[in-house]
């Protein structure tokens, strides 16, 4: 279990903009009507994307009250998964994975390049504000270790320059294309592709 | 090896284009309502006559799953729910099907659902996924657009509705009655069972929960035949698998392969080989971290299937192979598994809340040269404290390779451990406690 920490500054308002409110209404319809807590997560999400990507205790008030559950309840959810950002993060976020198949692949090095570039701790705004970093479990993209995510995009295939490239690029208030940072195709070998050597659309 | 002609994803690298003209190109959607029309039990018992078994890590037979849905449906609607929350480190399969093959799986779920009388499906996919469910998405508008999906789906008389449900970062909502609470909007907290889902499920109500490659794979069973699929691979083994290939070898990759490969061939004819060549290699964690690993000698001979990897102790899983060189630290690979269990658990049971967080420390400890001799038994122990004692197979998946490492790797342990505790003379050693207890803001 991860310990989530609250930030001690809060906003005293939340409510969705319109368009975020017509999302939300959006995202109850795939339940059954008596079924609206469903959309928790989804709404959650909005909250974020609404809120600089971190979600501060009024909304969590507004999403129960918007759904009609308890506070407890959207609290609960909040608290459970890791990506819900209950306090401020940077304007890029960066996720670093460093479970074993990245680790084999020199996912230390880049945390390394983290702590010299972003902040010396996890979770911590850079000294321009526009960064954070923290390390995640598994991003599900082993074949192409070691990853990153920032903010929505994964940033495959690193070694410890081209992770120091992206973040350099970062700091200055860049966001360089995401994908393999070797160029490769996908998931396929790198070296040439093993099989579908004749991928053609069959007629 | 499999002929390309026998491959069932033909654009899993993307050479091909995910969108739905070039999905029908390559016979997505051809004769899916004549499929349906042959009815429910024809689906069912050719998908069982295939010998499909789950993709998703414990490889329960398809056909029989689908069939402990009830027959006829009662009070309460039936929901088929797809697992595409693809966590176990080492696996990024379902990830390909998602980007690059979607129509694959839509037709799946349109052929599932109707054979377990479902008009509404979930895809429940891991939050982190965020570009994959935008892509997603993406193919059901499509598939919608061509009245492959709604009333009247692609003309066969069945009406179905799919409907995406980001996760949030949490693994264990990859287990299925976890998924579902999360479903549900709740935390992500396994249920007792029984009762099981296909009886009690999503909102009370009937439900079957597959893996995403389970599902992906049926149309071509269905369209090719039961006979087809069943003759690649072993008896009760049966088809293709997606394998991925990661950690120390030259050209990381996933490859659909034949069930029952082997994964010396696996590793050298599709990952370009172990780095330092095969004799430098360690050890291979063969279906995602929770199977226990394989020394060398066993990787030797080892095929890749459900029933070979069971009687090595250990197991097919996912199919995430995670190749370990002998330049690597066994421990310390087996500690950062051991912390992604500690890190994951839901916190229900106390075996598994506590017991991974001893597994990790005591690794940790074995691996820094701070461990004494006794405490390898006591870990074994702790292994079997948590094993069997927890509601769900968390627990089985975070001991068990802790106890592949104590089968195959002890000599190393003992190398490195001491008759006296170097603890005590060191009092501020990080692991000892939850790391979190030691920042002063949480005290
Ligand atoms: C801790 C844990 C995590 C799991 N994670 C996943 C997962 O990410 N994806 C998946 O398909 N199955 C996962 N499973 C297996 C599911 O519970 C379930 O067996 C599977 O989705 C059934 O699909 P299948 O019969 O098609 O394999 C997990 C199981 C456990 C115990
Ligand atoms: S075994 Fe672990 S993950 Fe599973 S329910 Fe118990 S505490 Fe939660
Ligand atoms: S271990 Fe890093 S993506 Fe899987």
């Amino acid at each position: 279990m991860s310990i989530k920490k609250i930030s001690k500054i809060q906003p005293e308002n939340f409510e969705f903009t319109k368009n975020n409110f017509l999302e939300a209404e959006k995202e109850i319809k795939k339940y059954p009507q008596d079924r609206k807590s469903s959309a928790v997560l989804a709404l959650l999400y909005l909250v974020q994307k609404q809120n600089d990507n971190w979600i501060p205790l009024v909304a969590i008030k507004y999403v129960a009250s918007f759904l009609n559950i308890s506070y407890m309840q959207v609290y609960e959810v909040a608290t459970f998964y890791s990506m819900f950002n209950l306090s401020p993060v940077g304007k890029y976020f960066v996720q670093l994975c460093t479970t074993t198949p990245c680790m084999l692949r020199g996912s230390k090095a880049i945390i390394d390049i983290c702590k010299k570039n972003i902040s010396e701790n996890q979770n911590e705004l850079s000294k321009n504000k526009l960064c954070s970093w923290t390390e995640v479990e598994c991003l599900g993209a082993c074949v192409n270790a070691p990853v990153m995510q920032i903010n929505q995009d994964y940033y495959e295939d690193l070694d410890k320059d081209k992770a120091e490239k992206i973040i350099q690029d970062l700091l200055e208030d860049k966001l360089p294309n995401p994908g393999s940072a070797k160029n490769r195709k996908n998931t396929a070998p790198e070296k040439g592709k093993t099989s579908l050597l004749e991928a053609k659309n069959a007629q | 090896m499999l002929s390309d002609e026998n491959r069932i994803f033909k654009n899993l690298y993307n050479d091909l284009g995910w969108n739905i003209d070039s999905a029908l190109n390559r016979g997505d959607w051809t004769k899916t309502n004549e499929l349906i029309l042959k009815g429910k039990d024809w689906i069912i018992n050719e998908i069982k006559n295939s010998e499909l078994r789950g993709r998703g890590g414990a490889g329960f037979p398809t056909g029989l799953k689908l069939s402990f849905a009830p027959k006829t449906v009662g009070s309460r609607p039936h929901y088929l729910v797809i697992n595409a929350d693809e966590s176990e480190p080492g696996t990024c399969k379902d990830r390909d099907i998602l980007r690059f093959e979607p129509q694959k799986l839509i037709e799946g779920c349109l052929l599932a659902s109707y054979a377990i009388s479902a008009h509404t499906c979930y895809i429940y996919i891991r939050g982190e996924y965020f570009r994959e469910g935008q892509r997603l998405q993406e193919a059901i508008n499509q598939a919608y657009e061509k009245n492959f999906l709604g009333k009247n789906a692609c003309g066969s008389g069945w009406n179905l509705d799919i409907y995406l449900h980001y996760g949030a970062g949490a693994y264990i909502c990859g287990e299925e009655t976890a998924l579902l609470e999360s479903l549900e909007g709740k935390k992500g907290q396994p249920r007792l069972k029984p009762p099981f889902p296909a009886l009690v499920g999503l909102y009370g109500c009937p439900t079957i929960v597959n893996n995403v490659e389970t599902i992906a794979v049926i149309p071509t069973i269905l369209k090719r035949g039961a006979k087809w699929f069943a003759s690649l691979g072993k008896p009760k083994n049966t088809g293709t698998k997606i394998f991925c290939i990661s950690g120390d070898v030259n050209n990381p990759c996933n490859v659909e392969e034949e069930m029952g490969v082997s994964l010396k061939d696996l590793i050298e004819k599709h990952a370009g080989g172990v780095i330092g060549g095969w004799n430098n290699l360690q050890a291979v964690i063969p279906g995602g971290s929770s199977m226990p690993l394989l020394p060398k000698s066993v990787c030797d001979t080892i095929t890749m299937d459900f029933d070979s990897l069971i009687k090595v102790k250990s197991g097919l899983g996912t199919a995430g192979v995670i190749v370990i060189n002998k330049d690597q630290d066994i421990i310390k690979c087996m500690a950062r598994i051991a912390k992604f269990y500690k890190h994951e658990s839901c916190g229900q049971c106390t075996p598994c809340r506590e017991g991974c967080g001893w597994m990790w420390r005591m690794l940790e400890r074995m691996s820094n040269g701070e461990s004494t001799y006794k405490e390898i038994d006591l870990l074994y122990d702790v292994t079997k404290q948590i094993e069997g004692h927890t509601i769900c197979a968390f627990g089985e998946g975070a001991s068990w390779p802790v106890q592949g490492l104590l089968r195959h790797f002890k000599k190393e342990i003992i190398k490195r451990s001491h008759d006296e505790p170097l603890i005590e003379k060191k009092s501020n050693i990080p692991y000892l406690i939850d790391q979190h207890l030691l920042e002063k803001d949480n005290a």
